[in-house]
Formats: C-alpha cells, structure tokens, sequence
C-alpha cells in the first residue's frame, strides 16, 4: 500500500497548465529524486503535497486518506510533512534554538523545556549544536539550511519534502547539507527531493522521476536513469548537467 | 514689541489654567497626541490585518474604511464626529473626548497601510515556512510576522505621530483647550501682540516635533544596523 500516492493530479497557474496529470506513488521510507528543468513543475509539484499549493484536479493521498478531506485538519498535516526550502527561511529575529522550538511548542504543546532538548539533540544530529544560541544572519548558508533541516524535523515528521535544498549554497557547503539528508535517508525517512545533484541521486534515491513541462516522462531506478534513460529530453538534460 | 506678554502667559500656554482649571496649552496637545498615536495603533494594525485578509468580509469594509477617511479631511472629521456624537449617544461628549476619537480613527486608516506595507515588505517565504511546520495563519502572524515587520515599521509611525502632533490645532475648532487655543485667547484678551504670542506657539510646536524626528533619525540609524545584520 502506497505512503504517498497522486492521482491525476493538474494544476494551472492562470492558463499555464503546470501539472498534467501526474501519477506517482510513494512507500514509507522511500527516497524519491525529482529532477528536470526549471519551469518544469518540479517545485509545484511537492509544494502541493503539504498544500502550500492547492490542486485544481485530481487527488492526494496520505496513508489512503485524501489530504483535502473535509475533516482534515491542515496545520497537523503540515506538521506531519516537513519541508525544506531553497532559501532556508529561518526566522531572522529568532535564534536559532527559539527557530526550532516555535512549533513545537506552539503547535504539538510541548514545554519549553521538552522543545529545548528536542532541538538540541537534532542541532547535535545536524552537527551544529554549538551555534544554538546565534542568529541566523551569523551562520553561513550551509548551517542555516541545517537548522532548516532541524527545524523540519522538530515536528516529527513523517515525510520530508526538500526543494532544492542545496541551489542558493556556496559550493563547498553543499556536502555539509547533503550528507544530513543522506543520513535522514538511512533512518528511513520517507523523502521527496528536488534536487540538481546527480551524486545525492546515485546514492541515495530509491528511485528518481524526470519532469518537462508539468509532465513526468521518465521514471525508474537511478541507475536506469543514469545509464540507460529512454526519453530523448532526459538524455539532453544528463547531458547538459553531468 | 510687547514679549512680556508672552512671558506673562507662558505657564498658560505649557499648561493651560491648571492646577486651579482644567489642563490646557501645549499639555494638551501632547496629551492628544500620545493618546492618539496609542489608540491608532491598536486600531490600524487591526484595519491593517483585515485588509490583508484574504476573506472579502474582512478585507472590503477595511479599504472602504481606508479610502473615506483618506479622502476626507482631518477638519471635516473632528467636525462630523463633534456633530454626530451626540446623535448617537444621546447626549454630547466632552471636546477633547471628541476631538481624541475623530484622531484615532482618521490616524488609523494611515497606521493600517503603513502595516500593509510592513508586512508585504517581508519575503513571503516567511510565512510559508510558518506555515508549512503547522503554525495556524494567526501564530504565523503573531510569531513570525508581526515581530519582523513592525521594528521595520517604526520609523513610519514617528512620522504619523509627528503629523498628528500638528495636527492637534485642528482640535481649537470644536473648543478643545489645546496649545493653538490657549494662544488665541490670551491674544484676544491682550490684543496687541499677536506676532509675539503666535512666533512662541510656533517655536513651542517646532521643539516637540523636533525632538520626536531626532528620536526617529536614531531610531532608524539604529534598525539599519539591525538589518544589516538580519538578513
């Protein structure tokens, strides 16, 4: 029985038709790779999954219920899929302990104290532990995604979805962010990536899915997908990214 | 030139009759402005939420409220709400009362687009990422909005609390005992030094909203700085 799963799933964007009948099924603990163009619906695509976008045809289901159902409740839903952004978004007039904290507390009704050694543990886990008591605006780009990480994590997710998580960082931070991601993927996190780095995907993925034009047209194992693609617009995309 | 006159009725124009009457002068003004600015706030940044809300009835009556008393005059609305006071409740409110209400609710149209502006000016990530770990659309705000937007909005509401410092003239209108009223009668009881008395009004004005702009200039130096370092 599938974790995740989209059925015909369309969205426009006025009369720019930006998902086209997407099907895509997820298993717990799955790593599932999205890569293809900008502009290709990519982002959309997972945003709809904690409905940061809305869906204008089709449906999603997590753990077999759909997530537009009258009776659910969108704030748990949100809590339940964690997402991780291109521009990290940390609250810049929090630290970095009170950007963790807040939703716990606020939204599971934790004690301070219990979100404390939560956050903690999971800046230890990022490997920043240290930086707890700064400001975003101290950290570099790599540490401030970390604790973007951590942040999402606080919640206790079930899923993690991950737009381009790594695109606004400097080169040699990338590893940093990657490698929590990767150790996220073998604590059997189910995980949906974004993601520009074919290294991340070779290693990582379960399986990786290519999209064009609001359309998936290409999907199968990484090495299927690395070695052996069918569509001539993947082939064109390896080409240019490798 | 007759600056003994002046001097004769300074404590008059600080203070008004007081203690032996009711506290007038540039006290009063002060007063009506600092209420002023404090009640606008909480008004505006209410009218300044609905606006932004997504609902139509929250969001249509907040622009038609913005849009009238943005087109009216201040004068026009001390008058109206003098007149319309007593209407309403049956019998009339005491001038300054008056005057104090038409303040707040003309200031609050301008606080509620300067809260607008505030929090448009954030990157909509923010509130996205609130969202997205579950914060409801008020915690958002509450937590993560308000807090950035409105240290981004003080210097705008130093400026909105020194127009409404000069603006508290208008109250002289409807009989409020304020600075600009205080002068009038000591110069219609004396008569002969109307240059003097209204030269010292003036420079008594200017003092106030000078130390308000030099507080802002820092207050600004001081954000910068903070933002610098913010983002």
């Amino acid at each position: 029985m599938a974790y995740l799963e989209l059925k015909n799933v369309h969205k426009w964007f006025g009369n720019f038709h930006v998902l086209k009948n997407i099907n895509e099924q997820v298993d717990k603990g799955e790593v599932l790779v999205i890569c293809g163009p900008s502009g290709s619906g990519k982002s959309t695509l997972i945003r709809c999954i904690n409905r940061l976008e809305e869906i204008d045809k089709g449906e999603i289901l997590f753990k077999n219920k759909s997530i537009h159902a009258k009776d659910v409740n969108i704030n748990q839903l949100r809590a339940d899929i964690g997402i991780v952004f291109q521009q990290f978004n940390l609250y810049p007039h929090l630290t970095v302990l009170q950007n963790i904290t807040l939703a716990p507390i606020k939204v599971r009704k934790m004690s301070k104290d219990e979100a404390e050694t939560i956050a903690l543990k999971l800046l230890e886990r990022v490997g920043i532990k240290e930086q707890a008591h700064k400001y975003p605006a101290e950290l570099s780009g790599g540490q401030q995604q970390r604790v973007a990480i951590a942040r999402a994590l606080a919640m206790k997710p079930k899923v993690m979805l991950f737009d381009e998580p790594t695109s606004a960082l400097d080169p040699e931070m990338i590893n940093e962010v990657l490698n929590v991601m990767k150790d996220l993927a073998k604590d059997g996190m189910t995980m949906l990536c974004v993601t520009h780095e074919m290294g991340f995907a070779k290693e990582v993925a379960d399986r990786v899915i290519f999209m064009d034009q609001g359309e998936i047209i290409e999907r199968g194992t990484p090495e299927h997908f690395f070695t052996n693609p069918t569509h001539e617009r993947t082939k064109a995309f390896l080409k240019e990214i490798l | 030139m007759h600056w003994d006159i002046v001097w004769n009725n300074l404590g008059y124009f600080l203070i008004g009759p007081y203690p032996n009457g009711p506290l007038g002068g540039l006290a009063m003004s002060i007063l009506l402005a600092i209420g002023g600015i404090f009640g606008a706030f909480w008004l505006g940044l209410a009218i300044g939420l609905m606006r932004l809300s997504q609902k139509v009835w929250f969001k249509y009556p907040a622009i038609v409220y913005i849009e009238i008393i943005r087109g009216t005059p201040l004068l026009m609305v001390i008058f109206w709400f003098y007149f319309l006071a007593p209407i309403l409740l049956g019998k009339p409110l005491p001038e300054a009362t008056s005057a104090l209400i038409s303040f707040i609710v003309f200031t609050s149209a301008y606080i509620a687009e300067i809260v607008r502006a505030g929090v448009q000016s954030l990157p909509r990530g923010q509130m996205e990422a609130a969202r997205s770990t579950g914060l409801t659309h008020f915690q958002a705000m509450r937590y993560v909005i308000l807090p950035q937007a409105l240290r981004n909005m003080i210097p705008s509401f130093v400026n909105q609390f020194v127009s409404l410092t000069k603006d508290t003239s208008l109250a002289y209108i409807i009989g409020v005992n304020e600075l600009t009223r205080a002068a009038t009668q000591v110069n219609n009881r004396t008569l002969i030094a109307p240059t003097e008395i209204f030269l010292t009004i003036a420079v008594l004005y200017f003092i106030v909203c000078y130390v308000l702009t030099s507080i802002s200039r820092r207050l600004e130096k001081h954000l910068a700085r903070y933002q610098a370092r913010g983002r």
